[in-house]
């Protein structure tokens, strides 16, 4: 299939020690198949190396998938780089193991949406879809 | 909607993220993209390109972040430009290069992007040209493109680059033989990676082998130079030997030449690009063929296509004269 004019471009990060990446792989691959580009880093990144890659990559969307535990911290710190460096723009979306609990102070953060281990990737997809900006 | 005005202020500051939104332009947009081309100019810098191409998983990615570390330890800035292949059902991609290159991270004097093909063969993607030439004007020493690595011969990164590696790896005994009726020619260096593995001076001597066969078809001898990319081993003679092959070719003009040719297939890819477009859209706007929902199966195609190009042509032509 050739493709042509903009695709929504993704970065899947895995912040943190913990050393699995089942689960980012596995929305890795969805959002591929929904027709997005992917860029995967591998595990155990930190917050400046995410948005270090981000910005590099130009993407639309950072997907951070955290299990350790350590995600408000984390994922705030993503967040906080962002700003630092004027790309608030870029839609922030996290997954993993996240207590109900810590889900609003996320979003009031800055995580657009927060995806726990029982949704499907199809609503990712859709969330993704629907909220990426158009370049 | 960006403004290319501003847009270049900043990528002429040297921002990054306007780096980055450059390339996503020209690579997303051919139209504006020669907008934005035109606001820049020429080039000020003279990079080096360097194509690294090889079998799936011979090293490629590790090899490229070593050699990266290699030359910004000698003062260069450096980018990278990682292909991986789109999936020809969805037209997405997974881009995992930046996987091993870790060890750039946090470093000012590297910028790395991964592209996707695109749904395009031969090993880079129809945008990769535009994207290595919006590369030229952002104060780089050394550009370094991965391919996709298909192990099949990617001639379109010669047409891409000043310099071939060519990344083999030990115990591919007759697999060389095989391989050698594209890839040994495009090589200038070649790299026999996982040296740690047995077979690697066997791979090396095979090599030596067949390239001497061909001597006389090269202007100077092609070096093998062994490899352990994950520790870095053997980096250094590589860089060595990319060093003499450009010294090489910037003297006998060679290198000219080869930039020449490459100016020429961009300017053609381009123009065809244009003639293309309009076509279409005057086709189109006719009811042309099979845009007239006519059944393609009753329609000889050379003969409309002949057919079709000369109206277009005749009619292009009136009204440019009207215009005038
Ligand atoms: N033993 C050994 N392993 C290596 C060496 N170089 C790379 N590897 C390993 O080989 C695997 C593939 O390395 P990459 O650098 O991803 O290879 P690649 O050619 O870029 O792969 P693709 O882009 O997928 O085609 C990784 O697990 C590396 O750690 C080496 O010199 N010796
Ligand atoms: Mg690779």
């Amino acid at each position: 299939m050739m493709t042509e004019g903009m695709q929504i471009r993704v970065l899947v990060a895995k912040p943190g020690l913990d050393g699995h990446d089942r689960g980012a792989k596995v929305i890795a691959r969805a959002l591929r198949d929904a027709g997005m580009e992917v860029i995967y880093t591998g595990l155990r990144q930190t917050p400046e190396q995410i948005v270090e890659a981000a910005l590099q990559e130009d993407v639309d969307v950072i997907g951070l998938s955290c299990l350790s535990g350590a995600h408000n911290h984390l994922f705030a710190q993503v967040i906080e780089l962002l700003k630092k460096h004027h790309a608030e723009d870029i839609l922030v979306v996290g997954g993993g193991v996240i207590p109900e609990e810590d889900i609003p102070l996320l979003k009031a953060q800055g995580v657009k949406e927060i995806f726990t281990p029982g949704t499907g990737t199809l609503a990712v997809v859709e969330f993704i879809k629907k909220h990426a900006l158009p370049r | 909607m960006l403004c290319l005005d501003n847009l270049r202020e900043r990528f002429l500051q040297g921002n990054m993220r306007a780096l980055a939104q450059s390339i996503s332009l020209v690579e997303d947009n051919p139209e504006l993209g020669a907008k934005f081309f035109s606001l820049l100019g020429l080039p000020q810098g003279n990079p080096r390109i360097i194509g690294i191409t090889g079998p799936p998983g011979a090293g490629k990615s590790t090899l490229t972040a070593k050699l990266a570390l290699a030359l910004l330890a000698r003062g260069e800035r450096v980018a990278l430009l990682l292909i991986d292949p789109s999936s020809p059902f969805s037209g997405g991609a997974i881009l995992g290069d930046r996987i091993r290159m870790h060890e750039l991270s946090g470093l000012s004097d590297v910028y790395i992007r991964s592209l996707s093909t695109r749904g395009s063969l031969g090993g880079l993607s129809a945008a990769t040209a535009r994207v290595l030439r919006l590369l030229q004007h952002g104060n780089f020493s050394t550009i370094i493109l991965e391919t996709v690595g298909t192990g099949q011969a990617e001639t379109d990164v010669v047409m891409a680059v000043d310099a071939v590696v060519v990344v083999a790896v030990p115990g591919l005994g007759d697999d060389i033989q095989a391989m050698k009726a594209g890839i040994m020619e495009i090589a200038d260096v070649f790299v026999v990676n996982k040296a740690d593995r047995d077979g690697a001076d066997r791979t090396k001597l095979q090599i030596e082998a067949i390239l001497g066969m061909q001597e006389g078809r090269r202007v100077h001898p092609i070096q093998v130079v062994p490899t352990i990319a994950t520790t870095g081993h053997g980096v250094d003679k590589l860089t060595q030997a990319l060093d003499d092959h450009f010294a090489y070719v910037e003297q006998s003009g060679e290198l000219a030449r080869r930039r020449e040719k490459r100016w020429h297939k961009e300017f053609s890819a381009y123009v065809a690009n244009i003639l293309l477009g309009d076509f279409f859209s005057w086709a189109n706007s006719q009811g042309i063929g099979i845009m007239a929902n006519a059944d393609w199966a009753e329609i000889e195609v050379y003969g409309l296509a002949k057919q079709a190009t000369a109206q277009y042509f005749t009619e292009r032509m009136k009204r440019h004269v009207e215009e005038d």
